[in-house]
């Protein structure tokens, strides 16, 4: 097809509003665009003005699906500011909850909205009545995340009672132990799981690029760490904006980012490509058995590296479980502020990806806010595999090409209501 | 012939539609008695041809209140979802600056390139036949209005304050725990779910119908917070109602 016309208007089964357009003409690319239309939403500029103890509650706003991870990387950002060190227990209770969330979000990646395309359907509701198995499954450990995620912070959407040095509910011994019982038993799902993308056909589609995720010595790290790349150097949160280099571009509200090449990649594949060596033994062994190594370059395989982080996060959120039970769980007074004016940047492995949350207090009062999400940070890489993608399958039907392009920007589970109201504020 | 029905959404987090999503999970039967047949989050699927619309998020921006209209002239009831779509929501904390500040501390010198406008519920731009309010929503409530509708009649949401399901949830009061709370003048139906979680009530659901805000501002200045701080308070979420009352609706 040497002339071709792609405008997907609204793709589906993403978060927020994407248009594809892409225009080749006489067989030469000239157009190719993920354009991002959804509404500035202006969250760093209505954060202004506001009590530092509210920051998380609004910015759990910007995302109903990773609104535990702002919360999260907004109350560290707090927290640094302020001087607040949270107790083990908080430490502890955060990294459950975060557990619970990305199982939740991958889950819903996994088969809602990333399964049909591969099993040839429009959506997965068809798949209730030809594969009941399949969808039961889905919803069990869908459940099962929120359940965990309304145990320890009310509920996944938005959360409660996550507040600036801890929380201001906590789970009942009884509680946490059902819940292993139902993590142990999800053991057999997670199996399934894997057993359903060993089936599934990827796209045999590779481009190298730069990965970048959060990184810690001592764990697989979702909260806290480091900025580590794939391309070599680890930076200190601090200085995540060296990290991002956010442009504005005409054709989204979204910004863009670049660190050491054009673009780059956060979210499940960039951690697993970092981090592969601190999965648990048998999240490794669910990477051995849908063949995936670091460093892994199709961005189709993102949802496999999403499954082997169901795997991780079952397994770990069982072992911290056990680590609270043995603690034993105190109603603790939520860890106070030692000043109340600074600065801070908190950080955390969502879902889709590194977030930075940075703040600037001044006597309790947020008067500078800057918000950098996963999906922004990921548009110039998919533009640029989008690129890389066209002129290799130009002799498929318009209509193959279409879906090739969607099931590519489906792949990085594209958040984008959160992504369109980033900026690079220079705090005075 | 089941009703078809069909989700929206405008500026939001999507998290009403997401749990939404958790709804139909957790009670499969609904999608028994009716069709959907348009949920862009969910499904790539679409038709134009729908009696009940669900709509989702703020309007914005000019451009976005002919997609409403356009809903409202195909579907013969319209439902708010959520606090976005019901109040103006979060998105409406921005009304009580100037936009071009807003907008010039997010884009900086391209602040004209991207659309906007201060931030209305849907009931600024069309009519709205119910609300399903929220924070997000809740799911039995949403069900309940499923059920409502088909049952032939609005979703009917409770016109009492929220300290009524509080008592009953047994919670001890939070302005007896040493803080605060907007439950005197919010209206019920979440179960009182964040006292619950030892956090006092942000008004998520809406003022109830004749609210004292006198009182509870007295009580809130009462508990030491300053009128900077309970004017914060009570724009978290209430900023296009508490305008309104004062007479100010945005251009």
């Amino acid at each position: 097809m040497s002339t071709l016309k792609v405008d997907v208007h609204h793709v589906t089964r993403v978060e927020g509003h994407g248009n594809i357009v892409v225009d080749v003409e006489n067989g030469e690319l000239t157009q190719c665009d993920l354009q991002i239309v959804e509404t500035p939403r202006f969250f760093e500029a209505i954060l202004r003005g506001r009590a530092y103890d509210e920051a998380s509650h609004i910015t759990s706003r910007i995302c109903g699906i990773c609104a535990v991870g702002h919360a999260t990387a907004s109350l560290r950002a707090t927290e640094q500011a302020l001087g607040v060190t949270p107790s083990l227990q908080t430490t502890l209770l955060r990294k459950l909850n975060f557990h619970g969330e990305i199982l939740d979000s991958h889950v819903l990646h996994i088969y809602m909205l990333v399964a049909p395309d591969y099993l040839g359907l429009g959506s997965v509701i068809p798949l209730a009545k030809s594969a009941p198995d399949l969808v039961l499954r889905a919803l069990r450990m869908k459940q099962l995340a929120g359940d965990l995620c309304a145990t320890l912070c009310g509920r996944h959407t938005h959360p409660i009672s996550m507040t600036v040095g801890g929380f201001t509910q906590f789970p009942k011994p009884a509680d946490l132990r059902a819940l292993r019982e139902r993590l142990v038993a999800s053991r057999a799902d997670c199996d399934a799981t894997i057993q359903l993308l060993q089936g599934l056909e990827f796209p045999a589609f590779e481009r190298d690029t730069e990965y970048v995720a959060l990184h810690r010595d001592d764990e697989y790290c979702f909260i806290d760490g480091s900025i580590a790349s794939s391309d070599g150097g680890i930076r200190p949160l601090a200085d995540y904006r060296e990290v991002t280099n956010e442009t504005i571009v005409p054709h989204s509200s979204a910004k863009h980012a670049r660190h050491q090449r054009e673009s780059y990649l956060v979210g499940a594949l960039a951690r697993f490509n970092i981090n592969y060596d601190r999965l648990h033994p048998r999240a490794q062994a669910a990477a051995e058995a849908l063949g995936l190594r670091p460093k892994t370059i199709n961005p189709y395989l993102n949802a496999a590296a999403q499954a082997v982080e169901v795997v991780h996060c079952t397994e770990d959120a069982i072992l911290l479980i056990d680590q609270l039970l043995e603690h034993g769980i105190r109603h603790e007074e939520p860890a106070a502020p030692t000043r109340m004016s600074g600065e801070g940047v908190g950080a955390a492995d969502v879902p889709r990806g590194t977030l930075f949350h940075h703040y600037k207090i001044e006597d309790g009062t947020i008067v500078g806010a800057n918000c950098i999400i996963p999906t922004g940070q990921n548009l110039a890489n998919i533009e640029l595999d989008m690129r890389a993608l066209v002129p290799g399958i130009l002799d498929r039907t318009q209509q193959e090409i279409t879906l090739a392009l969607e099931m590519l920007v489906r792949a990085y589970d594209p958040c984008i209501s959160c992504s369109t109201h980033m900026l690079d504020v220079k705090f005075v | 012939m089941k009703p078809k029905v069909a989700f929206f959404e405008f500026t939001s987090c999507e998290g009403c539609q997401l749990t939404v999503l958790d709804t139909l999970q957790r009670h499969p039967e609904l999608l028994e008695v009716i069709e959907i047949v348009q949920f862009r989050e969910a499904m790539t699927e679409r038709s134009d041809d729908y009696q009940i619309a669900f709509i989702e998020g703020s309007c914005t921006r000019p451009s976005d209140e002919e997609k409403i209209r356009e809903i409202r002239t195909q579907a013969q009831i319209v439902i708010a979802v959520g606090a976005c779509a019901h109040l103006g929501g979060i998105n409406a904390i921005r009304n009580r600056m100037p936009l071009d500040d807003v907008r010039e501390y997010v884009y900086g010198d391209k602040k004209d390139w991207f659309e906007t406008y201060p931030a209305r519920p849907l009931s600024a731009v069309i009519k709205v036949d119910a609300v399903i309010p929220g924070c997000p929503i809740d799911r039995d409530e949403f069900a309940m209005a499923v059920t409502h509708l088909l049952q032939g009649r609005m979703p009917a949401i409770p016109d009492y304050p929220l300290c009524i399901e509080c008592k009953l949830t047994e919670n001890v009061c939070m302005f007896l725990r040493g803080q605060t709370c907007l439950g005197p003048i919010t209206r019920a139906g979440c179960d009182a779910i964040c006292p619950s979680c030892g956090q006092g009530c942000e008004g998520c659901r809406g003022l109830v119908p004749s609210p004292n805000l006198g009182s509870i501002k007295e009580a809130l200045r009462e508990r030491g917070m300053t009128e900077e701080q309970i004017d914060a308070r009570l724009s978290l979420f209430l900023t296009y109602q508490t305008m309104q009352m004062d007479g100010v609706t945005p251009a």
